[in-house]
């Protein structure tokens, strides 16, 4: 059977199965529908936030990213799982006590204001609506390049099988499908990483197999020979630090504030029944993680290493070392066609040289084909490139349909039911969501056809968003009782503006080419802050703000202290509530 | 819960717990992982440059742990205190 019908036959036969799970589960009331009746065992809870959380990024473009960056891209990787650690302790469990449905809710209850709120809902929809555009290109990419299908109708795929479980049923729907998808993901991200790790070391684990020697008898570690073949053609050690430390640690803290202040990952730790569940749960989701997490480092590794002795198959940096280029294997050709490969003969030699000199450079590689194309590269059986792109499409669809929900949550509830019309019935309020969530699919899959050029510098600013005005006001809220409605608002709005102006100007304001105003170069950043790690001190800003309005304002009313209390002890945690 | 002293002493507690944990996290991957990342990779761990195994892998094994010893020191301190559920 030939690849396309094998990738058809897995791809066809997991949406059957998240279809299935969606009519199994549909929900029936409000409850069922934002927060899947809070009735999700912690561990299960833990699978589905790994699902929700781990992207099409995380899947397909982070070990690109670790090979082409080697240790400066630890950022990501300490980054992206630290801040679980923020949200088990500080936040977590503290909201699911207050026991209602979205973030921004709690945001304008505990800060007594529809200001709050409103700045806060804002905040959720644009860091949610950046995201799903990256899913949304995740999915057209996955079907166009393994299952030989036009990009738009992929998409269109993705769309009508994210419409029928998060609409039919919202998130009670999406927490079993995401469980569903994140057993289809890990599986399919980790088999070709240990058949790799068995081909090059010897060793079936992954995580031990990058720090062992290498099987081809030479007895020399794989990090120590993967050094000396990136040296040798020009590069920096693998192992070695190429950034500022300083930068590296704004880049990993903002990641990490970010990651705790996402609503669409908050907002799963109000499914689970209890408080302790809500920190457990954070305990599991984060191992869930971590398995792709600590792979993630032997993926990229290998998949490098093995790209490099695929084009200098004999002595490294010697010419006659390099491939031949009517010599290439089927993968790269294959790789040609999409354009994410690309082979340019600079010296005329017919031969694949790859350098650190731009000059003699004869490759280009695009790094998301790193996770893609591995399989490939290391000569795996076909039903394990059809098994990743099946994981790459049940990533993409489970992140897009947290966010849907976030976004459909934050129109239904936050602004019909709270703001504008707060006297609706509770089958209006579900009609509402689902209205909300169908127009949300829409406007998702029009921005994934016509992806704005800023697509990707967004997600920096989504981060950014997270991170300087929605973490500082949620752990301000639980932490400090003095903190006020002016305060909190004020908090929001310093941490927010600063965020956005520094990323504006350096990457042009609205994200319109050349509206800059400084070239984005590090000599030309603030104290050498890069725009992408700003967010921690927006974050910083933002508590400084609150702080010395608070002090300088009336203290917040004896009920809000009284709420904040409250949420400090686990007693008491009920059922869903609005 | 039992007086608001007793309640204010148990959220004194969860602070000293969550503080220890916090340094922790921090020491492990700002510390251990960037910091002093380049000495540390003087020293090997299973083949692994020391500063760079704590950049890639050991910080995520330490917040898994950090995670799981609050909970379960959480659980003991809500029962001690009587402000466990059910």
């Amino acid at each position: 059977m030939n690849l396309t019908t094998l990738t058809w036959i897995v791809v066809a036969a997991t949406f059957v199965l998240y279809i299935g799970i969606a009519i199994w589960s549909r929900a029936t009331a409000t409850g069922e529908f934002y927060v899947a009746g809070r009735g999700v065992h912690p561990v299960l809870n833990g699978m589905a936030t790994a699902a929700d959380w781990m992207s099409a990024a995380s899947f397909i473009s982070m070990a690109g990213l670790i090979a082409f960056m080697g240790y400066d891209a630890s950022v990501y990787l300490m980054g992206w799982t630290g801040g679980y650690v923020l949200l088990a302790l500080l936040l977590a469990p503290y909201l699911r006590k207050f026991g209602k449905f979205t973030v921004p809710e709690f945001i304008g209850e505990r800060y007594y204001s529809q200001t709050a709120r409103i700045v806060a809902v804002i905040c959720l929809i644009v860091a949610s609506i950046t995201y799903v555009i990256g899913q949304m290109k995740g999915i057209g990419v996955a079907f166009s390049r393994f299952m030989e299908v036009p990009y738009d109708i992929g998409l269109y795929v993705g769309m009508a099988i994210v419409f029928v479980y998060a609409v039919l049923g919202g998130m009670k729907g999406i927490t079993y499908t995401q469980i569903a998808q994140y057993v289809v993901l890990i599986f399919a991200y980790t088999v070709p990483a240990i058949f790799i790790s068995l081909t090059l070391t010897g060793n079936p684990l992954p995580q031990l197999g990058l720090g062992s020697t290498l099987s081809d008898g030479s007895g020399v570690h794989m990090l120590t020979k993967l050094n000396e073949v990136v040296t040798d053609l020009g590069f920096a050690q693998y192992t070695a630090q190429k950034g500022t430390s300083w930068n590296m640690t704004l880049l990993t803290l903002s990641l990490m504030i970010g990651t705790a202040g996402l609503p669409h990952v908050i907002v799963r730790f109000f499914t689970v029944p209890k408080v302790r569940d809500a920190r457990a749960s954070a305990g599991w989701a984060l191992v869930f993680i971590a398995i792709l997490y600590t792979t993630a480092p032997a993926v990229g590794g290998m998949a490098f290493y093995n790209l490099i002795k695929t084009v200098q198959p004999g002595e490294i940096s010697s010419p006659e070392g390099a491939l031949k280029y009517d010599q290439r294997p089927q993968w790269f050709k294959n790789w040609e066609q999409t354009g994410l490969l690309k082979f340019d003969d600079k010296n005329g030699d017919g031969r694949i040289e790859y350098r650190k000199a731009a000059d003699q450079n004869e490759l280009k590689v695009d790094r998301d084909i790193m996770v893609l194309a591995n399989p490939e590269i290391a000569k795996l059986p076909n039903w394990v490139i059809a098994l990743v792109a099946a994981g790459g499409i049940a990533a993409a669809l489970s992140t897009a349909a947290g966010l849907l929900m976030a976004i459909s949550s934050a129109i239904s509830h936050d602004l019909l039911k709270g703001v504008f019309t707060p006297h609706i019935t509770e089958t209006q309020e579900l009609t509402a969501a689902r209205v909300a969530m169908a127009g949300a699919i829409i406007v998702a899959g029009f921005l994934g056809l016509h992806p704005p050029g800023f697509a990707a510098q967004v997600v920096a600013l989504a981060f950014g968003l997270a991170a300087s005005s929605l973490f500082p006001a949620l752990m301000m809220g639980i932490f400090n009782k003095r903190i006020n409605n002016t305060a909190a608002v004020w908090g929001m709005l310093v941490g927010l503006g600063t965020t956005l102006i520094y990323i504006f100007v350096y990457k042009g304001w609205l994200f319109i080419p050349g509206t800059n105003n400084l070239p984005n170069t590090p000599d030309n950043w603030l104290f050498g802050i890069q725009p992408e790690s700003f967010g921690a001190v927006g974050a910083l800003l933002n508590f400084i703000t609150a702080y010395v309005v608070s002090k300088v304002t009336a203290p917040p009313p004896d009920h809000i202290q009284h709420l904040v209390e409250d949420i400090r002890v686990p007693r008491g945690a009920g059922a869903a509530t609005h | 819960m039992k007086s608001s002293g007793t309640a204010a002493e148990y959220w004194k507690q969860n602070l000293k717990l969550m503080a220890i944990c916090l340094v922790i996290w921090l020491v492990v991957s700002y510390g251990l992982g960037i910091w002093f990342a380049k000495p540390l990779n003087h020293l090997s761990i299973g083949g692994y440059p020391l500063g760079f195994w704590f950049a890639q892998q050991g910080s995520i094994y330490t917040f898994v742990a950090l995670i799981f010893f609050y909970v379960w020191r959480m659980n003991k301190l809500d029962r001690q205190y009587d402000v466990h559920e059910d």
